[in-house]
This record gives C-alpha cells, sequence and structure tokens, in this order.
C-alpha cells in the first residue's frame, strides 16, 4: 500500500503504527489482534486490534476505500467467496478462533449474520425470506413453530404490521426501506449473536433510514451490533463506540461521544470536521 | 486551450476563445451533415435487414411451394371383392394365413374391372397403376374388421408414383412413348379411371404413418420421427444433467488455476469443432472399441449429447454469471453453505437462461445429419425404431437419402419432409422463449 493518498497536514511516514484510544473492553464478544487482510499483494487492512463489546453498537466510519468494510466482512469470513483474499492475525468470538482449520463457517455466519448495503431480499415471498435461515438450520421443528419465528423476526424488523396481511407476496415487490428491514428480519430470524450492518443505510431514503436506526438501537439490547457508515451524524446517533479507519488502519476508537467531541488524533479530527474523506 | 491558441482559427478572438455566435454558426453548419450521416447509417441498417428478410421469404416460398403438394398424394377407389377363401386360406386371420392369401389378386381384379382392361399387356399395364403398398393396406383392412370378409368394399389404395407424376403433370402426354416411364395403354386406363372419378388428390397418409421406402408413394417420416425423438431424448438425458453440472461446478466450485483454465478453453474450442469429428469420435469409440450395433439411437445421442454439451455449459456459465452476487451474498450471509446458496437461489435464478441454452442446444441436435452419417443411422431401415437400441435414422438424415432418390415423387416428399421438420425447430425455439418469459424473475 503506498502512501500517496496521505491527506494534507500529515507528512506520509508520520502515519501512527499504533491506535489512538482503547482498543480493549471488559467483557468482549469478538476479539480482533493485528488482524492484515490482503487482496492478492495489496494490503487492505493493517495490523487491526480491537475487542467488540457485547449487546453495544459499534461503528466504523472513514473515507471510502479505508477496509472498514473489509474489516466487517473479516469478522464472519464474508472474505472467503473472494479467491484473492487473504487474512492474517487472530479474530477470535467468544475466545475462539474464527480462522481455525476446524471451523466451519456455515454456523459461524449463522452467529454472526450480515446485513448489506443494498436491500437483497431473495426472491420469494416474504414468508420464505424470513423462513430461508430458519428452514436450512433446522430450528422449527413444525411449522407452527417456524410461523412463531417469522412472526416474531418481523416484529422485531418493525416490519410486522406493514406485510402480515401479504406475506406470500414476494419480498422484491415492498419498497426499499421495507426490503432491508425484510433482511434484518431475516438476519435476526436465525438468533446470531452479532449483527454485522454494512452500509444498511445508504440506499435509503432519509425516512427509510430513520426507521432503520430506531431498529437498530432497539435491537442493541440483545444483539451485538457491527455498522459501517459513511454518515457521521449516524455514527453519532447508533453508536455507543466508534472506530475510525483510514487506509487500512484503525487510526482512532472510542465512545462515540468522546470521539465526535473530543477527538485525539488529528486524522479524526480532521475527517470528523469534513476537512477531508 | 494553450494548443488552439497557436492555431489561428477565422472568428476566434485574440484570447483564443470563439464567440458564443461563431460557436453557434458552426453548429448549425455542421447538423446538416451529421444528420445526413445519421440517415444513411440507418438506411444500412434497414438494407442489411430488407435483405436478410428477403432471402428468408424466398426460402421458405421456395420450401412450402414444393413442399405443400408432398403432404398430397393420388388414391384410386376400387370396389374390392373380398372372398375368404382366397384371402384367408387357412381361415384365422392370422397374419401367415392373410400373406398365404391372394390380396394381389383381389385388388388386381378389381382394377380390371374398373379399368376394363384385357389381354395379357392390357393387365400388365393396369397393374402398374396401383402401389404395391395395396396388399398391406387390404390386409390391414382386414385384420382391423374381419367382417367385412365377403363382401364387397368400396377402398381406396394409393397409385403408383410415375401414375401420381403423370397425374400432376410432369410426365407429359407429348414425350414419345418410349422415353415415358408410363405407356400409352396405361394414360388411356388413367383417363378412364379420371373420367369414373375414381382418382382422387388426397392428404397423404403414407408421408405421416409411413417408414422408409423404395417406393416413393409408400415413402414417410414416421420411422425417422420416431428414431428422431428416441435420439434426442438420449442426448437430452444425458447432456443436460451434465452440462449444468458442469456449468455450476466450473463457475462455483472450480478454483482458478491452470488446469480450469485449459479445461475452460477447451470446453469453448469444443463448440467450434465441426459435427462431423464428434461423428467419427462415435464411430472408433462406441462402435470401434465398445462394439456396440451400429445405426442405433442410443449412439445417436450419445454423439449428440458430446455436440451439445458445449452450447449448454457455455449458456448455463452465462445465466449463473448473471444472477447478481447480492443474492449469493444474502444467503451465504445467513448461514447457507456453498451447495445450498447453489441449489436454493443461483441454479433457480439461472434455470431460464439454462434451459434457453439447453433447448437451442437440442434444436441443433435435432437437424444435425453429419456425424449420424458416420455411425451409420443412414441405413436404408423399414421398421419403426422400438427402442433406443433399435436400428434408426433421423429426419435430417431421412431429408438427406430421400434428396438422393431419382423418382420425382421424392423431390415433394424431401420438401414435405424439410417443412416437418422447420415445424419441429420453430416450436422448439418457440418453447425456449416461452420458458424464458414464464420462467424469468425480477430481482
Amino acid at each position: 500500500m503506498n502512501e500517496v493518498a496521505t491527506p494534507a497536514g500529515l507528512e506520509s511516514g508520520a502515519l501512527p503504527m499504533d491506535t489512538v484510544g482503547n482498543v480493549y473492553v471488559e467483557s468482549p464478544r469478538i476479539t480482533a489482534r493485528n488482524v492484515d487482510v490482503y487482496y492478492g499483494d495489496k494490503k487492505a487492512i493493517d495490523g487491526v486490534t480491537l475487542d467488540i463489546a457485547e449487546k453495544q453498537v459499534i461503528s466504523f466510519i472513514g473515507p471510502s476505500g479505508c477496509g472498514k468494510s473489509t474489516f466487517l466482512r473479516a469478522l464472519n469470513r464474508m472474505n472467503d467467496t473472494i479467491d484473492i483474499c487473504r487474512m492474517e492475525g487472530e479474530i477470535k468470538l467468544d475466545g475462539e478462533d474464527i480462522y481455525a482449520p476446524h471451523i466451519d463457517v456455515v454456523p459461524l455466519r449463522a452467529r454472526v449474520g450480515m446485513v448489506f448495503q443494498k436491500p437483497n431480499p431473495f426472491p420469494k415471498s416474504i414468508y420464505d425470506n424470513v423462513a430461508y435461515g430458519p428452514r436450512i438450520h433446522g430450528l422449527a421443528t413444525n411449522r407452527a413453530e417456524l410461523d412463531d419465528i417469522v412472526t416474531q423476526s418481523l416484529e422485531r424488523a418493525g416490519l410486522w404490521d406493514e406485510v402480515k396481511d401479504r406475506l406470500t407476496q414476494p419480498g422484491t415487490g415492498l419498497s426499499g426501506g421495507q426490503q432491508q428491514r425484510l433482511c434484518i428480519a431475516r438476519t435476526i430470524a436465525v438468533s446470531p449473536e452479532v449483527i454485522l450492518m454494512d452500509e444498511p443505510c445508504s440506499a435509503l431514503d432519509p425516512i427509510a433510514t430513520a426507521k432503520i436506526e430506531e431498529l437498530i438501537h432497539e435491537l442493541s439490547n440483545q444483539f451485538t451490533i457491527v455498522i459501517v457508515t459513511h454518515s457521521m451524524q449516524q455514527a453519532a446517533r447508533v453508536s455507543n463506540r466508534t472506530a475510525y479507519f483510514h487506509l487500512g488502519k484503525l487510526v482512532e476508537v472510542g465512545e462515540t461521544g468522546e470521539i465526535f467531541s473530543n477527538p485525539s488524533h488529528e486524522m479524526t479530527r480532521n475527517y470528523i470536521t469534513g476537512r477531508f474523506g | 486551450m494553450t494548443d488552439r491558441q497557436d492555431m489561428t482559427t477565422p472568428g476566434a478572438k485574440s484570447d483564443g476563445m470563439m464567440s458564443p455566435d461563431v460557436a453557434a454558426r458552426r453548429v448549425a453548419a455542421s447538423i446538416a451533415g451529421r444528420r445526413q450521416r445519421e440517415r444513411r447509417f440507418k438506411s444500412y441498417g434497414l438494407i442489411a435487414i430488407g435483405i436478410a428478410l428477403a432471402f428468408l421469404v424466398i426460402l421458405f416460398a421456395s420450401i412450402f411451394s414444393k413442399g405443400i403438394p408432398g403432404f398430397f398424394q393420388h388414391y384410386v377407389t376400387l370396389e374390392v371383392t373380398l372372398d375368404r377363401a382366397k384371402l384367408d386360406p387357412a381361415g384365422d386371420l392370422s397374419l401367415q394365413s392373410l400373406y398365404d392369401g391372394d390380396a394381389r389378386g383381389a385388388i388386381r381384379a378389381a382394377l380390371y374391372e374398373a379399368t376394363g382392361a384385357s389381354g395379357r399387356s392390357g393387365r400388365k399395364a393396369a397393374g402398374k397403376i396401383i402401389s404395391q403398398g395395396a396388399e398391406q393396406r387390404l390386409r390391414k383392412a382386414v385384420i382391423d374388421d374381419p367382417s367385412i370378409l365377403g363382401t364387397t368394399q368400396s377402398m381406396v389404395f394409393a397409385v403408383d408414383d410415375d401414375v401420381d407424376s403423370f397425374l400432376r403433370g410432369f410426365i407429359s402426354r407429348d414425350t414419345p412413348e418410349a422415353d415415358r416411364r408410363i405407356n400409352d395403354k396405361m394414360i388411356g386406363y388413367i383417363d378412364q379411371l379420371v373420367a369414373d372419378n375414381r382418382i382422387e388428390y388426397a392428404f397423404s397418409d403414407y408421408l405421416i404413418f409411413g417408414s422408409a421406402s423404395r417406393n416413393a408413394e409408400m415413402a414417410g417420416i414416421f420411422g425417422a420421427f420416431v428414431g428422431s425423438m428416441l435420439t434426442l431424448s438420449v442426448c437430452l438425458v444425458l447432456a443436460f444433467p451434465l452440462g449444468v453440472a458442469t456449468a455450476v461446478y466450473l463457475e462455483e466450485f472450480a478454483p482458478k488455476n491452470r488446469l480450469t483454465e485449459i479445461i475452460e478453453i477447451n470446453i469453448n474450442n469444443l463448440a467450434a469443432v465441426p459435427s462431423v469429428v464428434f461423428g467419427i469420435l462415435g464411430l472408433a469409440i462406441f462402435i470401434g472399441i465398445f462394439g456396440m450395433p451400429r445405426s442405433i439411437p442410443l449412439i445417436g445421442g450419445v454423439v449428440l449429447a458430446l455436440m451439445t454439451l458445449p452450447t449448454i455449459i457455455i449458456s448455463s456459465r452465462a445465466a449463473i454469471r448473471a444472477v447478481p452476487p447480492s443474492i449469493r451474498d444474502a444467503a451465504l450471509g445467513v448461514g447457507a453453505s456453498r451447495m445450498q446458496t447453489m441449489l436454493h437461489h443461483v441454479v433457480p435464478l439461472a434455470m431460464p437462461g439454462m434451459l434457453t441454452g439447453t433447448i437451442i442446444g437440442m434444436a441443433q441436435a435435432l437437424g444435425e445429419t453429419a456425424p449420424l452419417l458416420m455411425i451409420g443411422m443412414v441405413a436404408f431401415i423399414v421398421d419403426v425404431p422400438g427402442s433406443v437400441t433399435d436400428p434408426g435414422t433421423v429426419l435430417p438424415v431421412q431429408i438427406f437419402m430421400w434428396a438422393d432418390f431419382a423418382e420425382r415423387m421424392f423431390v415433394q416428399k424431401t420438401s414435405a419432409a424439410i417443412i416437418v421438420l422447420l415445424a419441429f425447430l420453430i416450436s422448439m425455439n418457440a418453447a425456449a422463449i416461452f420458458i424464458r418469459k414464464k420462467l424469468e424473475r425480477r430481482w
């Protein structure tokens, strides 16, 4: 990775290797230690160490191409689908190394669910969209249980009232915001421990965004949530902690209030005050 | 801008910028030329389409004008006295007994009566009017309804192909008798039959239900049609699962390395291999090494499957690639395994494209002649194949053989068979479009 893109005011080579702020927490759900991710020869993530606390929302912010999405996808091994992608370091979920050879990605992804940038419901009915995860994992033993899971998931995703009369209609017929909430319902239907959200509101209008943010807030009572966002206001609104990435490095991490009111690192300050990024 | 400043363009101001009036004038001046070029370009396209359409119209007009008469032929109605003792000497209605009986005599007698033919040469001439298939038809009528034995029935028989050609006007009365395939006596009898209203021009049941025959009036496509269906079934059963499985593996599971690259290049090259080469391969391997019988639809189907595989694989891979990655992400994101992602989401979404490719491949296989010649499906086979291991032939090969026969009537039969084949190809392509429209879903 070259340093040509170093923003004004920062000498190349003066980039800190160490992250500012406290990367460790009391009872971490996920611990990442010295994580490097490569795309071919290109290093996309460089030595990131970070703890993610239980039942908290942590948001990853930073300019485009800073590696925040790559790091997010490393947390449930979605990067495995990219042939040239390679990972070094250690990521543990509840103390267990998720990159250990014996780990199967299928149960891992059931524990660490993911919501994507663009709403991507299956071209199936609303019911089948939500029921798909429980079905393949065998979570329901009979139809009534499955119905329960679907109903509860849709309720928790705040979508039940809008779709309860048309569960058999295609999920792709919903509006963008509804589709994204359907995707969230689909994710929580398998009762994951952690939900990863990759810019979940970037394709939505402000009203739909507000609904999703409210939903994230509610879901944080039950789930550990990691959200990547381009909107600093969104990070400020929804998260307990915020991590600022730059050029593959984790520059600063801290309590959200602290980061936005009094960032310690000059780059973080420049970014959140809109001087670059 | 520095480049332009160096050029002293008329109308340009000293600072190098053109004034808006000048620019507008120049744009206006160039518009006419641009429109002209656009019109010319459009007209090239229209001319190209026009030429293509004209050729299509000529092709269809020629095939239909020649082929439609092939669906009809001339029949003669005779009152046949069905003498039980003569037709069924054993009296048990068995095939053996009927073949021992004198069906030919009964028909001849009816014919002599209708034409009033007498004397050796007269009777010989009259006997040539009727098709050799008449006896078979009489026996069949007796088997279907034995109660007609002992009565006199009005029965319809096909006329001989030369007589048919004469009735169509292909054989002229002005030709000297020695050069004609039918002599003056026969013409006299035919005229009499026509005058008695015994000759009719009707839909040819022999064409549709008949099998291969050297007698043009009896030749039909049924055997070849059944052969084509059997061959295509074998081809479909082999090529579709193999092609789809290959496409799925190469697209989703295969590691990207030198070996898979070579396999991919070879599959693409295979699509361009002349089909006759596959025939030679089938001949060498299945008949040469494995010693399987010649002319059977099983081998034909295997050879055509080899030929259609690249088409199916390539179109299936394109269909799989067209499934948006977001669907894969969604399935993987809720913890589906790669196989579940494939089978539950990607393959169903890619299915319309896969089926379209398969049907187009099948249509290709249906029209293929060369590789089947190599494995002996060009043999003259009268029996309709009952299974994939019975010797048989296929429609295009039948057409190929008929085109080679000298009898005038085969010209029409060939064109008629081509129409049948074309109708099949068109309906298969229509099915492909229908399936695509039906299964196509948006995501």
